[in-house]
């Protein structure tokens, strides 16, 4: 509970101060939150957990950055708008107190969103950025979560801050002109942060539960202000709950993968279902069609469909298609494949799958090839594919998989 | 643009007992919304309210007594640094100041410029 309540507080914590501070200090800011974190260790440990423990957090780090402005006023180069009020014994605590309230506090973790997925900043730094400073994640959990260690990642915050002082990069939100194309880019990092979580091989499931967590919590933040709250910021949400409503069936009891046609659907998550379905009512909306919104539609039909027999197999294939035309993405002309399998045959797959060029060493491509062959009951082939996917990946679970497989050839 | 300072006379003493009764918070809030206005116009250059007890360094001996040394009223309770056109401007700025309200005044003065 403790360890939720500092993950979740210090990313707000973190959001404000960086923008008291200004983005170019956000060391400051991660330091207060820090000993704050520890204060709270400290104090707690001895005494019983206080009956607001968040607005003890807030005061004693309030308590701390007034007292370092106080200190080091003219070494920070507080530059933003509001710097004057903070810098006037006048204005200080009552600014300070204002910054901490609720809907200030989001709007901060807003600002940081827009800053930490600044399109000068690579993807790969913006979500590391992300889960250090908005969701709380310490770097051994992040190097956890990208299976790399706590040095690169490290590294790869130390080389980003330094980019975002290089670029200037403000926590300002974006004009309105470049407003669309910024939130596309904060979306872009949600839904692979999402992805990360769901699709990734990692061995520890808790990890992977966590980064769908933290990126749901994120896109929820959107769709509660108006300026970011548009159909496709929904579209995604409903697919990330649709996904995250299958979590508790994807697994079976010793950890396998169980593949959807096999999965217990009275274990999916009817609430999760629910609020997709909430969500995708309120993306409907407006006459823009987004690929979040042809994703979630895909994940709708599943999870609205009471067994994989009486799934409606011709509207996925349509909407897998329209999904292609628009990414030309091999990932989609793969899952479209394997559709197309349901709808027309597996030899038709099989020939559509053939025609997929440059994919020969991906280990997906192979088991969906494998997949059909089998289905197809060609299992000489399916046999050849599934060993060829053995030797292309190094995960556990698709290993474990993929051998059931070819005990089935 | 010129620089002018407000000195403040009399009103309460918000620095001193900004936390302790209701209306001593609305007093606070008064201020803050008068100077985020100010900050919002871009003209907000600087300013601190004084502790309202001192000491008075007076002659080449440099005699030391006990301040304040006027009443009340007539005491600097704070200043504040702003930017504007000219003293008619600077005028029209401190009228919304809170300290109206509380029975004190502001002394606007222009900050002079030493030449060269």
């Amino acid at each position: 509970m403790v360890d939720h309540l500092f993950r979740h507080e210090s990313g707000k914590m973190v959001a404000v101060l960086t923008r008291v501070f200004g983005f170019a200090n956000i060391e400051q800011a991660e330091d207060i939150v820090q000993d704050t974190l520890l204060k709270a260790l400290e104090v707690w440990k001895w005494g019983k957990v206080p009956d607001n423990p968040q607005a003890w957090l807030y005061r004693v780090a309030k308590n701390k950055a007034v007292d370092l402005i106080r200190r080091e006023k003219l070494k920070y180069k507080i530059e933003h708008e509001f710097a004057p009020l903070l810098k006037s014994e006048y204005s200080l605590v009552p600014s300070m107190n204002e910054m901490f309230r609720e809907n200030e506090i989001k709007d901060s973790q807003l600002r940081m969103m827009f800053a930490c997925c600044h399109p000068s900043i690579t993807i790969e730094s913006q979500l590391t950025l992300m889960l250090k400073t908005l969701c709380g994640l310490s770097t051994k959990e992040i190097g956890n979560a990208f299976i790399t260690n706590e040095d690169t990642i490290q590294k790869r915050l130390y080389r980003t801050k330094e980019k975002i002082r290089e670029e200037h990069i403000s926590l300002d939100y974006p004009g309105a002109y470049n407003m669309p194309a910024r939130l596309d880019t904060v979306l872009k990092a949600l839904y692979l942060l999402f992805n990360e979580g769901y699709n990734s091989s990692h061995p520890e499931k808790l990890i992977r539960e966590d980064l769908c967590e933290e990126a749901m919590r994120l896109t929820i933040l959107l769709t509660e202000n108006p300026k970011t709250n548009l159909p496709h910021t929904n579209a995604l949400l409903a697919l990330m709950c649709y996904h995250t409503s299958r979590f508790g069936a994807r697994l079976d009891d010793k950890g396998f993968m169980v593949l959807l046609k096999d999965q217990d659907r009275t274990q999916w998550n009817k609430f999760l279902i629910e609020r997709g379905n909430d969500y995708l009512n309120r993306a409907a909306v407006g006459g823009e069609i987004h690929e979040y919104h042809i994703e979630a539609a895909i994940a709708s039909v599943h999870a609205n469909t009471k067994s994989y027999e009486t799934t409606d197999w011709g509207m996925i294939l349509q909407l897998y298609s329209n999904l292609f035309n628009r990414t030309q993405s091999p990932v989609v002309a793969i899952n479209r494949c394997i559709v197309l399998g349901e709808v027309k045959g597996y030899d038709a797959a099989i020939a559509e799958l053939e025609k997929i060029k440059g994919f020969t060493n991906n280990c997906y491509y192979n088991t969906s090839l494998g997949e059909m062959h089998l289905k197809a009951a060609h299992k000489k082939e399916a046999a050849n594919y599934f060993q060829k996917a053995l030797e292309l990946t190094s995960s556990h679970a698709e290993i474990e998989l993929i051998t059931r497989k070819l005990h089935l050839c | 643009m010129e620089k002018f300072i407000y000195l403040f006379r009399g009103g309460e003493n918000h620095a001193y007992n900004a936390m302790e009764s209701e209306k001593a918070q609305k007093n606070m809030q008064a201020w803050m919304g008068w100077m985020q206005s100010l900050q919002q116009k871009g003209v907000l250059a600087g300013g601190e309210p004084l502790h309202p007890t001192g000491k008075h360094v007076q002659g080449s001996k440099k005699v030391v007594t006990d301040g304040p040394y006027a009443e009340a009223k007539e005491m600097v309770g704070g200043y504040l640094i702003v930017q504007a056109k000219d003293i008619n401007e600077a005028v029209e700025l401190s009228k919304g100041c809170p300290i109206f309200e509380e029975e004190g005044n502001v002394e606007v003065r222009q900050i002079q410029k030493m030449e060269m």
